[in-house]
């Protein structure tokens, strides 16, 4: 690892703002959070994996990878985040180096040319560079590459310096995060300004998440200035400085960022989530009452206010026809952070019986909003073996798994309904109308037929069902007598 | 007969190609009670496994050395001893295949002498079969990690026979299928076989592993495969036969080990590849003729490439795939008056690329698949799923092919191989030009003047039938 990464490394451990280290004494705190991977037992991304899907949801910048094959070639176009744009961002950029490439030394004058066909070719805003293990072992200098190819062609190179060793997939936002802030944010000034401009950081329009959320800051009047990175456009990562209160959703690893703009900027920010009705509501209440602490108009409150009262009593009416096909389901969550406990309040209403949460990456005070919503720490695990949790489901001690898709199969083996919560879910569950459709996923899977087909026996395995009834089915007739003659002829048919 | 040429330039574009030690891992995933090892950093790994997982809907236990900052400069020989051990008490394997990673041959490791060590040191590995490829991603795709896993597989697990003492079976026969050959291939081939009185043996067999079956249990390792106590056998077989070009050296190697004749088929898609396949089954069982189900299936290719032909003859298509594949298809379709205008491919050590039935073969991406159809006028594309956006750009269908096919369901089940998954393929390609809206012909585009408008119904027109 370079001194540069490493020095980057370490700041970004440094983190006032997170509560975990806070609680740590100066000594632990300065080894980090970064855990070694056990091999053989390790799973998950890299920091590569994480600066690439933070920063790739940006929608018209050109992502390039500069390594061997598989780091942008196994990995691009993965991910759902919608744009309604730009299409770049869905386009594979990688300089594919290739043993020659490594042994003369070429990565460099290769990576330059890159940049350079892109630039003639999409003429985008700004190319982003990823560097990799290889290119940073082999010492390829992108920083300096970028330097000399924005100078020469008049485009932003910007370097994303965190090669997949330097750490954990969360280490990766951490420091794309740190990337955006040293080289593109302030570097814009946007054309207006207004009292009710936002930034929302640490979400990536899964499958257009955001976009359920915007119609109600458009009601509002609230703008979406800055974005890192839902449906970014390079010009709004840039100007994120003038934004006037930063919503941090879902994102632990980005706090960093959100502190330095509050220290740079004045930028004030708060941790909030769109999963789920009261966390909606919370979300916006929090948003409007801090615009109007910057001098927002007053009256913002009561709208807002309005506007949840009207949400909320929308949603819980469209809720209320599931009630009867979901009660008394026993659902099984296994995410991460804030999703452990934002969704459990919004299901136990309905009387969905929630018999455990998952607390891996949850910070204490999520872990405590567990505890609060469910009573004790009985419900509450870290992490869970695939053969523990098949073996859970099997015993049917839940009826329903919510998780992200690497548990997927664990359920669908055990024969149990899976519903994807996590990033690679094909539908979006943010906001109010979100929670209905999560709840109608919930439905259309646990009262889907089919479970009850993969679990009868086969005809070798035992009685298993009593014969059906040939209900439907007529009677064989008595077969009739061959007709005479020429009827069934088949010359009589050849004009058919 | 194409000529390979390499675009120059320095960035690619939509890459085509996946990488070589994915195509390891698969293959490892072909062995019983196998765990496939990178070694790498985790996320070479997770990339792959997530790419797999997205292409089979299945579990892929796949895993990582987890190399570090610091292990990657001090050397990671005991990060395989720790993987494997760890790997031992959570999933009890029989077999780990281990697959390097352009990190780990940057650095440039000796890993199999450091593998020697640790297995001579471990007695506890003992009932362990541990295989190591060398498989950097920076060198070749796919198709070529695959074939260097199954080459060490042979070179680990089959024996050196002495042909003196040699203990023939005549009716056995090794099959090496390259990476191109689905689950369901595997099992058409094995019913081709069968269907001669002969019994093969697959390496690797992704038709007990990777074809989609729901399990009794819950298992850490691939859920079926070649059986190990099979690989040691196949010294005695009568013959070995490789599908794909690529398997070549593997196959070479397996008949050195046990004294025995190989036959390499580069493709058996298209009536004249199957043919080839059903004469050499026909010598080896020492028969004139080949029963009925066989014959009729291949009377039931010929009726169906004459129904084809209308959509395929004259068919301009661009295609991009491995080159195994490339070739199996492209000859495929050339019997049939199809031509390919654009080929694009990924590795440039297959000799089998001269032989695809066109001018010229770019070794490249999905952007030069793209460019290429433009150029062209091409009328279908052929590519993996990844080739949608350039379908997309260009209006045109694209018929699925290769690895990854993530955005459909059943991948495992294509078969494109022997006289009825040739017929299957036929009707895809026809059926994909018959789909394509094609508008309607007016006057002008014949150079004839519009119809006079004062004959025209004066009524606003509603939708035609």
């Amino acid at each position: 690892m370079s001194d540069a990464l490493k020095k980057t490394v370490q700041e970004a451990f440094n983190e006032p703002g997170c509560a975990t280290n806070r609680a740590k004494s100066a000594e632990a705190r300065k080894k980090g959070c970064a855990k070694p991977l056990t091999p053989g037992a390790a799973a998950g991304g890299c920091a590569f994996d994480g600066a690439m899907i933070t920063l790739q949801p940006i929608v018209d910048v050109a992502h390039l990878v500069h390594a061997p094959l598989a780091c942008g070639g196994n990995s691009w176009d993965n991910r759902g985040s919608a744009s309604s744009g730009s299409m770049l961002y869905k386009t594979g950029f990688t300089t594919d180096l290739t043993e020659l490439d490594i042994v003369m030394g070429k990565g460099e004058a290769k990576l330059y040319a890159a940049i350079r066909e892109i630039v003639e070719t999409h003429a985008p805003p700004a190319v982003f560079v990823y560097a990799t293990c290889v290119t940073a072992m082999i010492g390829d200098d992108i920083a300096a590459v970028c330097k000399a190819a924005t100078e020469a062609f008049g485009t932003p190179a910007i370097p994303v310096d965190v090669p997949g060793y330097a750490g954990s997939k969360n280490l990766g936002c951490k420091l794309a995060g740190e990337m955006m802030y040293r080289h593109v944010i302030g570097t814009v000034e946007p054309e207006r300004m207004t009292d009710c401009d936002i930034n929302i950081i640490g979400d990536y329009n899964l499958n257009g998440e955001l976009w359920q959320i915007k119609p109600l800051l458009d009601r509002l009047g609230i703008r979406i200035i800055g974005s890192l990175s839902a449906d970014a456009r390079y010009r709004q990562v840039a100007v994120m400085h003038r934004a006037r209160v930063t919503m941090l959703v879902c994102s632990h690893a980005l706090i960093g960022l959100a502190r330095k703009m509050e220290d740079s900027w004045g930028i004030p920010f708060f941790e909030g989530s769109f999963y789920g009705i009261s966390d909606t509501s919370e979300a916006l209440r929090t948003m409007c009452r801090m615009l109007v602490e910057r001098g927002a108009a007053e009256d913002l409150m009561d709208r807002c206010e309005a506007l949840i009262a009207e949400e909320e009593a929308k949603a819980r009416a469209a809720l209320a026809p599931y009630r009867p096909r979901v009660e008394g389901r026993r659902v099984l969550l296994y995410t991460g952070g804030h999703k452990s406990w934002s969704v459990v309040s919004a299901l136990q209403e309905l009387g969905i019986e929630v018999v455990g949460t998952s607390v891996r990456k949850a910070t204490e005070t999520d872990k405590a909003r567990v505890i609060r919503i469910m009573g004790d720490e009985t419900h509450m695990y870290e992490n869970m073996a695939p053969k523990d949790m098949y073996a859970t489901l099997k015993a049917a001690k839940a009826d329903i798994l919510m998780s992200g898709a690497r548990s997927q199969f664990v359920a669908l083996k055990a024969r149990t309904p899976w519903i994807d919560v996590n990033q690679e879910k094909h539908e979006p569950y943010a906001g109010y109308m979100g929670m209905v459709d999560l709840v109608r996923a919930i439905d259309r899977s646990v009262n889907n037929p089919v479970w009850e087909d993969v679990r009868r026996p086969a005809p070798w395995d035992g009685p298993g069902d009593a014969p059906r009834p040939a209900t439907g089915l007529r009677p064989a007739a008595a077969p009739e007598d061959p007709a005479p003659g020429p009827v069934n002829d088949p010359k009589d048919f050849e004009d058919c | 007969m194409a000529r390979l040429t390499r675009p120059r330039r320095a960035l690619s574009t939509n890459p085509l190609k996946s990488s070589a030690p994915l195509g390891a891992a698969m293959a490892y995933l072909g062995i019983e009670g196998a765990v496939p090892l990178f070694h790498g950093a985790q996320g070479c790994t997770a990339f792959a496994m997530v790419h797999m997982v997205r292409h089979f809907k299945e579990a892929i236990p796949l895993q990582t050395t987890a190399m570090n900052e610091v292990s990657t400069i001090l050397g990671g020989a005991e990060q395989i001893e720790e993987a494997i051990a760890n790997i031992r008490k959570r999933a009890h394997p029989r077999f780990i295949g281990i697959a390097s990673t352009a990190l780990t041959e940057t650095r440039g490791e000796d890993v199999p002498g450091e593998l020697r060590e640790v297995l001579a040191r471990r007695r506890d590995f003992g009932d362990l079969k541990v295989v190591y490829a060398s498989t950097p991603d920076f060198e070749g795709a796919m198709e070529d990690g695959w074939a260097a896993a199954v080459t060490a597989i042979v070179e680990a697990l089959v024996p050196e026979t002495d042909p003196q003492q040699r203990n023939t079976d005549s009716r056995q026969v090794n099959v090496l299928p390259s990476a191109c050959v689905t689950p369901a291939e595997i099992e058409e081939i094995d019913r081709l076989i069968r269907a001669f009185g002969l019994t093969p043996i697959f390496l690797p067999d992704l038709s007990t592993a990777l074809d989609g079956h729901l399990a009794e249990d819950w298992s850490g390792r691939s859920l079926g495969g070649t059986r190990l106590d099979d690989i040691p056998a196949m010294a005695r077989s009568a013959a070995t036969f490789a599908i794909g070009e690529s398997m070549q050296g593997a196959a070479r190697l397996l008949g050195a080990r046990g004294g025995m004749p190989v036959q390499v088929f580069p493709s058996l898609t298209g009536l004249r590849a199957v043919d080839g396949f059903v004469r050499a089954l026909m010598a080896l069982a020492g028969t004139a003729d080949a029963p009925p189900a066989i014959r009729r299936d291949r009377a039931r290719l010929q009726d169906a490439m004459l129904d084809a032909h209308f959509q395929t003859g004259g068919l301009r298509y661009a295609i991009a795939a491995d080159p195994d594949l490339a070739y199996a298809l492209s000859s495929a379709l050339a019997g049939m008056g199809a031509e390919a205008v654009a080929v694009v491919t990924t590795s440039g050590t297959n000799p089998i690329v001269e032989l695809i039935p066109a001018e010229e073969a770019v070794l490249g991406d999905l952007g030069d698949l793209e460019a290429g159809a433009r150029k062209a006028g091409a009328g279908l594309l052929i590519a993996h799923a990844h080739g949608r956006h350039a379908a997309q750009a260009l209006g045109l269908p694209l018929l699925r092919a290769g690895f990854p096919i993530n955005d459909r369901l059943g991948a495992q089940d294509i078969c494109r191989v022997g006289y009825r998954g040739t017929r299957a393929f036929l009707f895809e390609v026809a059926n994909a030009v018959l789909s394509h809206p094609h508008d309607a012909a007016r006057p002008e585009d014949f150079g004839a003047a519009p119809i006079e408008p004062e004959f025209e119904h004066d009524r606003p027109q509603t939708a035609p039938h």
